[in-house]
């Protein structure tokens, strides 16, 4: 049974002009020790995503669909219930997480109050489980009575990881967590994520714009263009041999250094992503598409199976051919 | 057979705005000056909206008019004791002085009314002086920095603390009560509140990467300050002066009650001071004192209200997105 | 369209002309503040040496990237040359002559395009009043050819790609996109007809899909326009996109320099080894990463300064080539390892057999 499965969600937001939809319908299925990577641009919904699981999206907002944690509906749980899930099951790493922390409280106390809140050890107790956290996240213990000012970004950021792994959840939520670092201080922290996920086995819900970044954590791959999921499927799979027009583009703007095709010809999409309040009709990615066709302004398409366990939204999509046709690949020897 | 795809290459598309133009542009001077006034008419309309706002303008309006219809609405005669349109002395609200008299049998409407005059006068020049330098001097130490800035500061420090109304007594003293003592002392005892804001707002506003554009383009530091900096620091002197106005009439007001003002001349201040003098309090002469009293508090409280709210409509923080 | 009606003082540069842009042991340095208590205790204000003695040349049409990490001088670089920040000790040459004499005219021939696109521009001007300003700083009313300054505004939006340009005239900066803002700032750049663009993070708070256009762009203006490009980056991958030539900078050097096929692919310097080997691709994170934080400019180590976090010295391969003490204790500057391949190295200086702690300045390339 997966731990988290995700069906038809649908998530709005309230707006002067009317209901803005962020989010159109979206699957997403994740089995226990799994890492899904979650990529697209700004607007695309990935964000939303990550609140609307523990039900953190502001008030207002409207949320369809099924979120099943464990089996459990998350959306139809009591507020008790929420809170006592919320952290010990899944817990989420924010967008700008490194500001998430109070300037004028201690570190080590910032990681023991998710541990107190949740009842699940004493003072003392919880402050030996604090010590060892941070030693998990490669930080020294005595690092507990720093000020946030203290620390350096990726330091902060290694507070954030464990912070969320403080109360032992099964599915940890990423969102944006090396965004704003360093490209030395990012893979430290992106080595740091893989081996945890490895000796916890945790599943982890990896979101983020930086797409080569989610090959090197991810099992699989999710695209999204307009709050719907353009492409998933096995991660080498996507990228390098993308099913969708946009992945391509998307895969194209990480080139390959080293790879001859890359040099003095970058290639990106005309115009920009969508606003939600004004998304195109039919497929919504046609005015952007270099392969868009007659059919394209007019069908919205679904998923469709390039191959077992990898699906784009894409009419052009055959089953029997998971490339598409004619376009060169981005990936390393076909 | 599978269907051929067509290249559409979309031309950078502009976005779905709705742009009004009215006639055909003559040159593009033209044009941001028409969509200059459009912005404006924006704020107008906003403002419309705000009741406080609204009820703060209404207010104002009315004592405005007074004050530049005073030769029409009451007669200049009646400030002068000797004119025979004074009447009987502390004489409570009759049909023919709605307002009473005083103890020198003049009407005390036609004196609220001539004395808004001078409390509107008083405020305003005060404010215009605070203003201007306020914001050359919050300006010049914002903008520039170093020792410039160092001097200035100082320098505002040290009046900021300077205590109001000793100072004001002392200087009333060494230059005799008058409204002008009044409008100096107001005006050199406030700008150190106004260069302080203007200080804050500009060091904010000298690191935006558009500034630093228009200095890698080449611009002088005149071009940066006036194209700049001014316009987006202006709404903040426009809200800022709205309430200093409010509290330089208080202040006139006060000072002319502790008779600090011109004694020959009437303001709101040097009715209440005349009134308190003359022990109008206590011997139950209330429409003596509440008149000036009514006037000063709405008229205060009619330029913080709009100040608030266009605080509320041009300060982008408060501005709900 | 292209336009080929190069402007006669931008003709290609006949050999061994001098370069456009020289700069020489540029050092920049920023002094931290000293209360006045610790003032009188003799404490003196600590200096961040941002830019220590930085040296390279652009020539016409040609596009270099300034690389590395935040922290190691190369936005401060990409200021100093534009002038927005005063040298501490070295030289700035344009076109032969110092810039600092004619600050002025040097800016109507050098453009700088800004890393966010939205702050770039004044929210309260129109498009086209961002887009003329420059015109209108350096009282330019005409144009070479006699051209409004609303057609040089049209002119300046298109080659920007924005097309067509009167359209957006009236519009304000919010109602744009990311991408097209950008093209706004470049568009702001090119009114004036510059020879040489300086680029600082151009695509870096753009979404990834749009980046690929911004940098085309620049690169058709490089061909058509014959601009020399100067790219401040941290993406290496930028870099092998659109450089000509890399220079990678470490706390506020330049630790290697050369042709971008030759630096990306086969490094000298163990600092663009390590971030190169950081690049993520499906290999894996089982790749050596440097541990410990971008350093502090305040505080530069003695000898090479990147000893302290080079693998070579922590794997002892340094002490096995005998130069571990070179690396601890004696400072370098580029040493020309491979022909136009610079690289401040000891280790690499002994395995390419130029064993020579000669500090040069970048010589002519």
């Amino acid at each position: 049974m997966s731990l988290l499965s995700v069906r038809d969600l649908f998530v709005s937001y309230p707006t002067q002009g009317g209901p803005v939809p962020a989010v159109r319908g979206v699957d997403i299925e994740i089995g226990k020790g799994e890492v899904l990577g979650l990529a697209g641009e700004s607007g695309c919904g990935k964000s939303t995503i990550a609140g609307a699981l523990l039900r953190l999206l502001p008030t207002g907002t409207e949320v369809t669909g099924s979120i099943l944690l464990n089996g459990e509906d998350v959306l139809g749980m009591k507020p008790g219930r929420l809170r006592a899930v919320r952290w010990t099951e899944t817990s989420i790493v924010f967008q700008g997480a490194m500001h998430a922390l109070n300037p004028v409280q201690r570190v080590g106390e910032q990681i023991e109050e998710a541990i107190l809140i949740h009842q699940q050890a004493g003072q003392r107790e919880a402050r030996v489980r604090v010590g060892g956290l941070l030693e998990q996240v490669g930080l020294p213990p005595r690092r507990i009575r720093d000020y946030p000012h203290e620390l350096s970004g990726g330091q902060k950021q290694r507070v954030m990881i464990a912070m969320a792994l403080a109360c032992n959840p099964s599915l940890v939520v990423a969102d944006e967590p090396t965004t704003a670092l360093d490209v030395m201080v990012q893979a430290q922290v992106l080595q740091l994520l893989n081996e945890l996920q490895r000796d916890l086995g945790l599943a982890m819900l990896f979101i983020t714009h930086d797409l080569s970044v989610l090959i090197e954590v991810c099992d699989r791959l999710a695209i999204m263009y307009a709050g719907r999921i353009v492409e998933e499927g096995p991660a080498r799979s996507v990228f390098y041999e993308s099913a969708h027009p946009y992945t391509r583009a998307l895969a194209a703007a990480f080139p390959a250094i080293g790879e001859g095709r890359f040099r003095k010809a970058p290639s990106g999409l005309p115009g920009d992503p969508p606003y939600p309040q004004d998304l195109p009709t039919g497929c919504t990615f046609h005015p952007r598409c270099p392969l868009a066709f007659e059919a394209c302004p007019h069908i919205d398409p679904g998923l469709f199976d390039v191959s077992p366990g990898w699906r784009a939204a894409c009419l052009l999509v055959d089953s029997a051919k998971p490339v598409l046709e004619g376009a060169p690949t981005h990936g390393h020897g076909q | 057979m599978r269907p051929q795809p067509t290249s559409t290459q979309p031309v950078v598309t502009a976005p779905a705005v709705h742009i009004e133009v009215k006639e055909p542009p003559r040159t593009p001077r033209k044009i941001a000056r028409a969509r200059r006034k459009a912005a404006a008419k924006r704020v107008w309309r906003e403002y419309r909206k705000n009741k406080m706002g609204m009820a703060g303008l209404i207010i104002l309006a009315i004592f405005i008019f007074v004050a530049i219809f005073a030769p029409l609405l009451a007669n200049s005669c009646g400030l002068d004791p000797t004119c025979p349109s004074t009447g009987p002395q502390l004489q409570p609200p009759t049909l023919k002085y709605p307002l009473g008299t005083d103890d020198l049998g003049r009407s005390v409407l036609t004196l609220t009314i001539w004395g808004t005059r001078i409390s509107m006068t008083v405020g305003l020049v005060s404010t215009a002086i605070t203003m201007v330098i306020g914001t050359t001097i919050g300006l010049i130490a914002g903008y520039y920095g170093a020792w410039r800035e160092t001097v200035l500061m100082r320098m505002t420090d040290w009046f900021l603390v300077l205590p109001f109304l000793p100072l004001a007594i002392v200087l009333a003293t060494l230059l005799g009560p008058s409204f002008y003592t009044v409008i100096f002392v107001i005006g050199i005892t406030s700008w150190p509140g106004t260069a302080r804001v203007i200080r804050a707002q500009v060091l904010s506003l000298k690191t935006r990467p558009y500034v630093e554009r228009a200095r890698a383009l080449g611009a002088s530091d005149w071009h940066l300050v006036t194209r700049h900096i001014l316009p987006n620091v202006g709404p903040l002197i426009f809200a800022n002066t709205v309430l200093i106005v409010a509290v330089a009439i208080l202040s006139e007001s006060t000072l002319s009650f502790l008779g600090l003002g011109d004694p020959l001349h009437t303001s709101w201040g040097t009715i209440l001071e005349n009134s308190f003098g003359a022990g109008a309090p206590f011997a139950g002469n209330w429409w003596w004192v509440i008149p000036p009293g009514l006037a000063i508090v709405l008229v205060v409280l009619s330029f913080t209200m709009i100040g608030y709210a266009l605080d509320d409509i041009l300060n982008p923080k408060l501005r709900a997105r | 369209m292209s336009e080929r009606t190069l402007p006669a003082d931008q003709a290609m540069e006949p050999e061994g002309a001098p370069p456009l842009l020289e700069v020489r042991d540029l050092t920049v340095t920023f002094a931290g503040r000293v209360g006045l208590g610790a003032g009188l205790v003799g404490r003196k204000a600590t200096v961040s040496r941002a830019v220590d003695g930085v040296s390279l040349q652009l020539r016409q049409g040609e596009v270099l990237a300034l690389a590395g990490e935040s922290g190691c001088g190369k936005t401060t670089t990409a200021r100093a040359i534009m002038g927005l920040e005063p040298p501490r000790e070295g030289q700035i040459l344009f076109q032969g002559k110092p810039i600092s004499k004619r600050l002025r005219a040097y800016r109507r021939k050098v453009q700088m395009i800004f890393q966010d696109p939205t702050g770039a521009l004044n929210p309260r001007q129109t498009i086209y009043e961002s887009v003329a300003e420059g015109l209108r700083i350096h009282r330019i009313h005409r144009g070479p050819n006699g051209e409004t300054e609303q057609e040089l505004v049209a002119r300046a939006l298109s080659r920007a790609g924005m097309r067509p340009p009167e359209r957006f005239f009236l519009n304000y900066p919010h109602e744009l996109s990311g991408g097209q803002r950008q093209r706004v700032v470049i568009a702001g750049a090119l009114v004036l007809d510059p020879v040489m663009l300086v680029a600082d993070e151009p695509v870096s708070n753009l979404d990834a899909s749009v980046r690929g256009e911004i940098l085309r762009l620049l690169l058709q203006l490089r061909d058509d326009l014959g601009l020399a490009i100067l790219v401040v980056t941290h993406d290496l991958g930028l870099a092998w996109t659109i450089a000509d030539r890399v220079a990678v900078m470490y706390l506020g050097r330049i630790v290697e320099i050369g042709p971008a096929e030759d630096v990306l692919t086969k490094p000298l310097h163990p600092y663009t080894e390590a971030l190169l080997n950081v690049v993520p691709e499906a290999g894996g994170l089982d790749r050596p990463i440097l541990t410990g934080e971008p350093p502090d400019p305040t505080r530069i180590p003695p000898g090479c300064r990147f000893h302290p976090r080079c693998p070579e010295v922590a794997s002892g391969a340094a002490r096995a080539a005998g130069v571990e003490e070179r690396c601890l204790g004696e400072d370098l500057g580029l040493l020309e390892l491979r022909p136009e391949h610079f690289a401040a190295c000891h280790l690499a200086a002994v395995a390419v057999g130029k064993g020579q702690a000669v500090t040069m300045a970048e010589p002519q390339a």
